[in-house]
């Protein structure tokens, strides 16, 4: 099988750095727009594509991701496009790992979408309202197919939920490092440090912290505690607004931004 | 069957933020339960405060248009705020600050549930917040107006399309961000594990009451218990105490909208598959993508594409049956009540009235049945008044 998350994490690891991590929806602002955009990602210094899966009712993005979402929707994004999209992040070199919402995979057949996501050179899946507890279905499919499960801990996880959780995940832990919904944020609260130090008490996986990174001084500051950097919305937003071809510049500039800012990296 | 099961249904598909105040939830009312001091609270405001019991009337001149037999209403519409709401809210309401949290959250479709928890956070002095579809707020509109006189901020929601799913989303976006703080009261019986168990729980009494009631009025069971089915609480509530009861039959009543070839209804068990929405496996309306298809009432509170898991459960394993009734068929059996009885029913409600008098048809005068009338319907004069054209449009 071709290099997993957990490779690319080693690796970064290695180099004393952390893993940039960028999300983008399937289908924003069109499919192949989108598609380019996350190979631009590749290009630009990004280690992981979060891949999107668009649904009609995120409960757990904000404002950019929801418009972003809507808009794919709107334009008709089915289901089987995010194999498209993970077929051209893995041929472009990085691991892409599938970041959706449950139902869209039940209705497939959890069987059926693992396989066709292995097909497609996918490396996993990021399951952000799917707990450990519901997911007995997906531990042996992910088991079988040997794709990544990725679950999510936050703030409010207690001792024994970071255990369970981080037990069940394969390839890195997901930190939702600040509670709420997906969205820019300003400052790097404390918390997100706390967090990642209460999950590596309880396990030896990578811990990646998203919580609206957005720049490259920010990526640096969350890199020197994190094994991975998250960002979504800031990437998300770099299309709001302007022709796909501005976007995908925008997309290219803040991208290298990011990665700069993690490959200061860390004090070790 | 896992905790929080009913047969495959239910279960608690929600982003792991939530599930330490899910867990503190289902302790607290676990423990609240079985706590006196708890119960004897919520039996004093039942009592004192809501109006409980509610009554039940015998509506012959009604049933003469259902058949000819005998039909006994259950008046949830005559508890404080005017629903069957308020019993779940004023429990909720208690847990609340049980739980040491000072604000309360909720979703509405009709604004009944707005209303109610609203009002119980007037009485109990927390903040209060309510997410209401945009769409819905314009048809409610005198219920935004009750939220706001009683101290609620209503925020009105313009995603997708702008009714109670989508309340339902932009309130777990609150949740998850102020969960320290703040309890989000779901209103009926959807939502992850434990509110499916917990509100039914909530609104128990009224089949209790209504089962002790009929049998002193008629002194036997009725042949059908009849309700109206959205998130489905009021016929939670009213079915729990007849599920032992094999020969009586539990009868849902879900939005036909304008016809189940149009698309546009509520009529989930005529279409839908089971799939996840709002933290429950249950019959969901969604596409061959699983993405969620809109749902269609002229009724706010039953406009929903899914359905509490327990219903679902009924259902597959055959103890529950559910109809639909179209708008149409729903707005003359709520001028019919009106005309007959005097009673103005809310259009939710006004659904089971519908299929209450296809039901004693089918029956026949022999029949006698149960419906609850799950809440008044002061709240949709316009939509009546405009249905009917009562109404001059003036500008
Ligand atoms: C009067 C009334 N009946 C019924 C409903 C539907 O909810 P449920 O199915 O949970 O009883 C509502 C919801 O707003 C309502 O206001």
């Amino acid at each position: 099988m071709s290099v997993g998350t957990a490779q690319v994490l080693e690796r970064c690891r290695a180099e004393g750095r952390a893993a940039l991590i960028g999300y983008l929806p399937v289908g924003f602002p069109d499919l192949e727009t989108s598609i380019a955009a996350m190979v631009t990602l590749v290009e630009n210094g990004c280690d992981i594509v979060e891949v999107g899966l668009p649904y009609s009712d995120p409960v757990i993005d904000g404002p950019a991701n929801q418009r972003a979402v809507a808009q794919a929707l709107a334009g008709g994004t089915r289901v089987a496009d995010v194999f498209d999209a993970t077929r051209a992040v893995r041929a472009a070199g990085a691991p892409p790992m599938v970041m959706t919402y449950w139902n869209l995979v039940l209705r497939r057949g959890i069987d059926r979408f693992a396989d066709e996501l292995r097909d497609a050179g996918g490396a996993g899946l990021i399951t952000p309202d799917l707990i450990p507890d519901e997911a007995a279905d997906w531990m042996s499919a992910s088991e079988r197919t040997g794709l990544d499960r990725v679950f999510l801990v936050a703030p409010s996880s207690t001792p024994e939920r970071l255990a369970r959780v981080t037990e069940a995940c394969r390839g890195f832990v997901y930190a939702a490092a600040v509670m709420g919904v997906t969205g820019v944020r300003s400052s790097v609260g404390a918390a997100a440090e706390d967090l990642v130090s209460r999950t590596r008490a309880v396990t030896d996986l990578p811990v990646c912290v998203g919580l609206g990174v957005s720049t490259g001084a920010q990526a640096a500051q969350v890199g020197a505690f994190a094994d991975g950097v998250i960002v979504g919305s800031a990437l998300v937003s770099t299309f709001f607004d302007v022709t796909p071809r501005e976007g995908l510049d925008k997309l290219g500039a803040l991208t290298r931004e990011l990665a700069a800012g993690v490959a200061e990296g860390r004090a070790r | 069957m896992t905790t929080g099961r009913f047969g495959m249904f239910g279960g608690r598909y929600v982003p792991e933020p939530l599930v330490p105040a899910l867990e503190q939830l289902d302790e607290v009312r676990q423990k609240a339960a079985v706590d006196p001091e708890f119960l004897a609270e919520l039996e004093r405001l039942h009592r004192t405060y809501t109006g409980r019991p509610s009554i039940i009337t015998e509506v012959p001149r009604f049933a003469a248009h259902a058949g000819g037999g005998r039909v006994v209403l259950k008046r949830e519409d005559l508890n404080h705020t005017g629903s069957h709401k308020i019993n779940n809210v004023l429990a909720q309401a208690l847990l609340t600050k049980r739980m040491g949290k000072r604000r309360i959250i909720a979703e509405t479709g009709a604004g009944q549930h707005g209303v109610a928890t609203a009002t119980a956070a007037a009485l109990m002095g927390l903040d209060c917040t309510i997410y209401m579809g945009k769409v819905d707020t314009e048809r409610q509109a005198l219920n935004v107006a009750r939220m706001k006189i009683l101290g609620a901020e209503v925020v009105a929601v313009e995603h997708g399309s702008q009714t109670l799913k989508d309340a339902i989303n932009e309130a777990l976006r609150d949740w998850v961000t102020n969960v320290d703080d703040t309890h989000y009261a779901i209103g009926t019986v959807t939502g992850p594990y434990p509110f499916p168990e917990m509100v039914r729980d909530f609104h128990k009494i009224i089949g209790i009451e209504a089962r002790e009631q009929i049998l002193d009025l008629t002194g036997r069971l009725p042949d059908a218990v009849i309700a109206c089915v959205g998130g489905g609480s009021n016929a939670m509530g009213i079915f729990h105490r007849f599920i032992e009861d094999a020969d009586v039959r539990l009868i849902g009543v879900e939005a036909g909208g304008e016809g189940i070839e149009s698309g546009r209804h509520a009529a989930r068990f005529a279409v839908a598959q089971p799939g996840v929405l709002h933290g429950a496996m249950s019959y969901l309306m969604q596409d061959e993508d699983g993405q969620t298809l809109e749902s269609h009432s002229v009724s706010a509170g039953l406009d929903y594409p899914s359905v509490g898991p327990e219903h679902s459960y009924l259902r597959d394993v055959g103890r529950a049956e559910y109809r639909h009734a179209t708008d149409e068929q729903t707005m003359e059996a709520f001028r019919l009540l009106c005309r007959t009885e005097g009673i103005i029913p809310a259009l939710e409600s006004a659904h089971a009235l519908a299929g209450a008098i296809e039901v004693g048809r089918e029956l026949g005068p022999d029949a006698l049945l149960l419906i609850n009338l799950s809440g008044r319907g002061d709240k949709d004069m316009h939509t009546a008044a405009s249905w009917f054209g009562l109404i001059e449009e003036t500008s």
